[in-house]
């Protein structure tokens, strides 16, 4: 079972600086370093984790971490 | 508060009436038999602790994390979670069967929605995960035996399993609210397997100093023959904690998982994990989840180069050893002096003397812990 891929297009000069950049470095291929920097970028416009809980279910876990001695 | 691996923290605990309903019907259900080491991995499941995992790995999860260490949804996932039986289980089976998955002991565990029966090499999947086939690896020794089929699925907990050690057991729901309480906007994760020396307490201190809370999270089960067994590594824990760290900066909690050592990695799976659990940090210490000389001394720091979209932050510690010059503890970019003058924290070392009965230098490790270490009959496993 193969991944899927899809192509994505930039600029033919754009191409050739990363191909000279990536010279001599871990990327194996422009598609690899941009998927790297792809990747990074989406990760850091991640919004901040939301509630996953009700007050009632937060004031329950609160009780149960207050018998088990870790918060007063 | 970070974001949960892949966006959401999984809950598949069923509860209530959705519970009594299983429950009620469950001696009409198929009936899996599952060991210690798969029951924690459905409570990992289906607490969180395994987010974004709702399940075992179907095909195309399973394919793609052992070829490039992401799920099919291009989430970074670097060790497959799978559920193997063989085959005339499997053929005992239907696509679409609610499977009740059964304790050892027979207690019911969990709801297996079956979606997926697929096989796999296990010498190509061995090689993919661990880099060797070398069955005197312990993970790959594993994965070698396992059974014929996969069977794939979401998972749905019915009753959490009882340990000796519940008093240190939390979820990342319950660690998430615990730091919020606390109010720690940075936190930093501490794999371990070992009972604490002074230079595990240096590089977790040095990484407190960074952040605002340090989560201690020892991992408990399977582990090889000649660790420490799980009640020595909490039980000298806690003293050191008690003893040599601020309690409104300290959290211990156990993750209950099997040890693969699979380096590099397992490296990767233990982030995401302290990710779930509400982590901001992770430190990576020198042949994290290593076992042997499998893998090189720093493989499980240059990973992280690979995945730039973890969330979670690294923090690397290369070499730190005791200096009689200096008289503190060091690493090799704040020590001037030569090699002779450092004290390594060899575990081997340390773990020798005390077999012997014999406290460890101070410098090696606080008397205190090596005490409540030697106060155990057999502290290692067999």
């Amino acid at each position: 079972m193969d991944k899927e891929f899809t192509t994505v297009t930039i600029p033919a000069s754009l191409h050739k600086k990363i191909e000279e950049f990536i010279k001599g470095t871990e990327y194996r291929s422009v598609s690899s370093y941009a998927a790297k920097v792809l990747r990074e970028s989406l990760s850091k416009a991640e919004p901040a984790a939301a509630e996953v809980f009700t007050k009632d279910e937060e004031e329950k876990v609160k009780e149960r971490l207050k018998a088990l001695g870790y918060i007063d | 508060m970070i974001q949960p691996h892949g966006g959401r923290l999984v809950d598949r605990v069923l509860k209530g009436k959705q519970k009594d309903e299983v429950l009620a019907r469950a001696g009409r259900l198929p009936r899996l038999v599952i060991d210690s080491e798969l029951v924690s991995d459905v409570e990992n499941i289906a607490t969180g602790v395994y987010s974004p995992l709702e399940g075992f790995l179907g095909e195309a999860d399973f394919r793609s994390v052992l070829d490039s260490s992401r799920l099919s949804s291009d989430v970074a996932w670097t060790i497959p979670i799978v559920l193997d039986v063989d085959r005339k289980t499997a053929d005992g089976l239907k696509i679409g069967d609610e499977v009740l998955l059964a304790a050892e002991d027979g207690r019911a565990v969990a709801l297996l929605h079956l979606k997926e029966k697929f096989g796999c090499d296990n010498g190509e999947t061995a090689e993919k995960i661990f880099g060797t086939r070398d069955p005197a690896h312990p993970g790959v020794a594993k994965v070698l035996g396992m059974k014929e089929i996969l069977l794939a699925g979401p998972v749905d907990l019915l009753e959490v399993t009882p340990t000796p050690f519940d008093r240190w057991k939390l979820t990342p729901k319950e660690t998430r609210v615990l730091f919020e309480a606390k109010g720690w906007r940075t936190v930093v994760g501490f794999q371990t397997r070992n009972t604490p020396h002074i230079g595990h307490e240096y590089v977790q201190k040095a990484a407190l100093t960074f952040t605002d809370g340090l989560f201690i999270n020892p991992v408990i089960g399977r582990k090889k023959k000649g660790d420490f067994k799980d009640e020595v590594i909490l039980a000298s824990y806690e003293e050191a904690i008690r003893r040599y760290y601020i309690k409104e900066r300290t959290v211990m909690a156990i993750l209950q998982m099997e040890m693969r050592y699979a380096g590099p990695r397992e490296a990767i799976h233990h982030a995401i994990l302290r990710k779930n659990f509400g982590c901001t940090h992770i430190i990576i210490g020198r042949d994290h989840a290593g076992v042997g000389s499998y893998y090189g001394p720093f493989a499980a720091q240059e990973i992280f180069e690979d995945f730039p979209d973890l969330g979670i932050v690294p923090m690397f510690f290369r070499s730190f050893s005791y200096c009689r010059t200096c008289g503190s503890v060091v690493n090799e970019k704040i020590c001037p002096h030569p090699p002779a003058e450092h004290i390594q924290f060899s575990g081997t070392k340390i773990r020798d003397l005390l077999v012997k009965g014999e406290c460890p230098p101070p410098e090696l490790m606080r008397p205190e812990v090596a005490r409540v270490i030697m106060d155990f009959k057999d502290p290692f496993n067999d």
